[in-house]
């Protein structure tokens, strides 16, 4: 091999690479999309779940929305009040008043007061336990405990109870949505935190028939009914059903008179003390499904 | 030996299973009658389709045979009144496919002699196909064989087809079950006057019978019993599962396959199980409709295995009392067979228009099994009749990833069973495509929702505008 051949395909490799770089170099400068430098910043001050709660496909996407003024930064119910204050700080706009959401489970029938009429033996997941016979619950409306839900959570926020029941976390929801669709019997709802009232129930029997399925279920007994402000409490097929239209008449008196304790008030967190066994029973373990019923 | 020669030569259908039948308890009780319980529950959907519309109300006295819920459209079916008495309550009850639904309690009249309203009894040979449809959707019957599915709808050849042959099925793959199977021994006549019916409905001149070859009596008392101007065939059948399935019942008797997604018409054949075959005779006998059917009621864990006509709503627990009891070991009652019947988590669920059989197993049969990794061994392809992939398919079950099942045919997934059963790993195959096909079928549901409040949120803009 000569010298000539070797500075011939240099040569050529080398102009080739010229030419492209220069077509590159012009393609860049023709068809550069300018990007507010605040995008890559304010992207970085997010959180980075990418959980979609906020309703924005992403974080970055919301951080576009944010720096248009779209939306407030307290629409992303992930960061923490100093980190919302931060973004605003950041880009000189009020952080907005924060519309926190959390998932509340509408059921309370746990393995103590909801019995088993039947033991499923199969896949371990609540979709499949109700696909087989409704899951061998005595209640066919309430949680069937296989944790679908908390398999589901991004955030670590839901724990099962040692009564098989999950119980969420306030300070960790974020509102996500994952584990509304994730339950197959649509026992979770996404809720503003302030709300208090909710008839942690959905079972559609009356009387003796739900509390013999279950000693929390609400029995449609009317009487949350008579003592709630008028219009806002209504018994439909058995269950009492709240219009949330008309919360703000809501009433802590409206539960005192409930034979089960079906109807609630929540303040924060939903079952307390189911909360602190669940986070007892857990200690650090990661969320795993419960085993079948043997 | 010529029988069994033909159908080897015919080949049958590819691929199934062979679990042991267990039918050796029951194939030789006669059918007894069970006594009238003390109360009846007629829940409003017994069948595929629209559920009947109530009729009664609380405290209503209802004679036997009596109308008590009203089709909704086409595809739906009555129900009537199975016992004479007064109805108690219209409450939620629950239903053997494990939800609550609303059912008709029935306090049975124990001094009524139970005798339906005298009526009159419709004259076969008079009536257009029409009115045959119209008779046999009025009596409220349904595929007896499990499914449900509303009769008279399968009485009819589709736009666009022709029927060449009716197939009826006295397969009874199913381990266990022998209701059928009884029919055939007990009342041939019945069955070949039910197929003369059919036949002129259809407006087809041939008919052929499949029978599973572990029923030689029946095939002999059917063959005994063909009416000379009717061209009837008993064709014995290899025994197999899923015979029983009218795709594989259509290969093995005709030799065609039914395309994906299409009915046994478009193969040009209808296929009637052979009890409905026997209670559309009954109809145009006595007149009554579809209140009473016969189930087998049998399996380890039950003490007196036995052949029932029982009234329709009768709960499993008077059926299972009446039958001796369970044994001290049942841990499972299922409706329906061992491969594909439904677990019964309430013993208050009432037997419906579709319980073929009540099967109880004990701790040996029913035990858990211990659940493997896939080994890829490649039994499932050879036993899935359809000739699906289910190996690939749990991977991707797994993964929960449907729409690549649905690419790989997961639509022509009858949920069998054979792929569970040969498993050597005990993975719950059958389970798992079940769960997709539901996960599927609400996901398009949810499409269907969206778009539909799409167009009527555009419809009204433009009403607007």
């Amino acid at each position: 091999m000569n010298l000539e051949s070797i500075l011939g395909s240099v040569a050529i490799l080398g102009g080739v690479g010229m030419t492209f770089g220069a077509l590159i170099a012009l393609a860049n400068a023709k068809m550069r999309v300018e990007e507010d430098p605040r995008l890559d910043e304010l992207s970085d001050l997010l959180p980075g779940a990418n959980c979609g709660a906020c309703g924005f496909a992403g974080c970055r996407a919301f951080a576009e929305a944010v720096i248009k003024g779209e939306t407030p930064p307290a629409t992303c119910t992930v960061m923490s009040a100093e980190e919302r204050e931060d973004v605003a700080d950041y880009l000189g706009v009020d952080a907005g008043a924060a519309n926190r959401r959390v998932a509340r489970l509408l059921c309370a029938g746990g393995s103590d007061v909801a019995w088993r009429k039947a033991d499923y033996v199969g896949i371990e997941s609540c979709a499949a336990a109700v696909a087989v016979a409704g899951g061998g619950k005595g209640c066919a409306w309430g949680c069937v405990g296989f944790a679908d839900c908390a398999v589901s959570c991004d955030f670590d926020a839901i724990i099962m109870s040692p009564f098989d029941l999950p119980v969420v976390d306030v300070d960790k929801c974020t509102a996500c949505n994952d584990c509304v669709e994730a339950c197959p019997l649509d026992l979770f709802a996404l809720y503003p935190v302030d709300q208090h009232l909710f008839v942690q129930c959905r079972n559609l029997l009356d009387g003796g028939a739900a509390e013999e399925v279950c000693s929390v279920a609400c029995t449609g007994c009317r009487r949350c009914v008579q003592d709630a402000e008028p219009g806002l409490i209504e018994v439909r097929q058995g269950l009492a059903i709240i219009d949330y239209e008309k919360i703000q008449l809501e009433n802590p008196k409206a539960v005192e008179r409930c034979p089960t304790g079906a109807i609630v008030w929540i303040d924060g967190q939903q079952f307390p003390s189911l909360s602190e066994a669940a986070r007892g029973a857990l200690s650090g373990a990661p969320n795993q499904p419960r085993g079948a019923v043997a | 030996m010529f029988d069994a020669l033909s159908t080897l030569l015919r080949g049958g259908f590819s691929h199934g299973v062979h679990p042991p039948d267990h039918k050796g308890a029951t194939a030789a009780l006669p059918i007894r009658r069970m006594p009238f319980p003390e109360e009846v529950v007629l829940p409003l959907s017994q069948h595929t389709g629209a559920p009947s519309r109530l009729l009664v109300s609380k405290g209503d006295r209802v004679e036997r045979g009596d109308k008590i819920g009203e089709a909704q459209g086409y595809v739906s079916v009555p129900v009537h009144a199975s016992a004479s008495g007064t109805v108690a309550d219209v409450q939620l009850w629950p239903h053997p496919n494990g939800s609550w639904s609303e059912a008709v309690r029935i306090a049975v009249d124990p001094h009524s002699a139970q005798i339906p309203r005298p009526r009159l009894v419709p004259r076969w040979d008079d009536l257009t196909p029409d009115q045959v449809r119209t008779a046999v959707q009025d009596a409220g019957v349904v595929g007896l064989g499990g499914a449900a599915f509303p009769t008279h709808v399968k009485l009819k050849a589709p736009e666009g087809t022709k029927i060449e042959l009716l197939l009826v099925n006295g397969a009874e793959c199913e381990p266990y079950l022998t209701s059928d199977h009884r029919v055939m021994v007990e009342h041939p006549e019945r069955v070949h006057f039910g197929i003369r019916i059919m036949m002129q409905c259809l407006e087809v001149d041939r008919c052929v019978i499949g029978v599973e070859m572990n029923k030689p009596d029946a095939v002999e008392r059917l063959n005994a019993t063909i009416p000379s101007d009717l061209d009837v065939t008993v064709l014995p059948l290899r025994v197999k599962y899923p015979q029983g399935a009218e795709k594989m019942l259509i290969k093995a008797a005709m030799g065609r396959e039914v395309p994906s997604g299409k009915l046994p018409a478009h193969a040009g054949t209808v296929v009637q199980n052979v009890g409905s075959i026997a209670a559309i005779a009954e109809i145009f006998e006595t007149g009554y409709p579809l209140i009473e059917r016969i189930v087998t009621v049998t399996g380890p864990g039950i003490r007196k295995p036995s052949n029932l006509v029982i009234p329709v709503g009768t709960k499993a627990r008077d059926v299972l009392e009446f039958c001796g009891g369970l044994t001290d070991d049942a841990r499972e009652v299922l409706f329906g067979g061992p491969m594909m019947g439904a677990p019964q988590p309430d013993l208050d669920a009432p037997v419906l228009k579709g319980t073929s059989g009540i099967v109880v197993l004990t701790d040996a049969e029913a035990k858990p099994r211990v659940t493997y990794p896939c080994i890829s061994c490649g039994h499932c392809l050879d036993a899935c009749p359809v000739f699906l992939n289910p190996t690939q398919l749990g991977k991707l079950a797994q993964a929960g990833r449907y729409q690549e099942m649905m690419d790989m045919h997961l639509a022509d997934c009858m949920v069998c069973g054979s792929c569970s059963y040969v498993c050597p790993s005990n993975i719950p195959l059958s389970q798992m495509f079940a769960l997709a096909k539901g996960a599927v079928r609400r996901e398009q549901q949810r499409v269907r929702e969206a778009q539909e409040a799409e167009r009527k949120a555009s419809e009204k803009a433009g009403a607007a505008a």
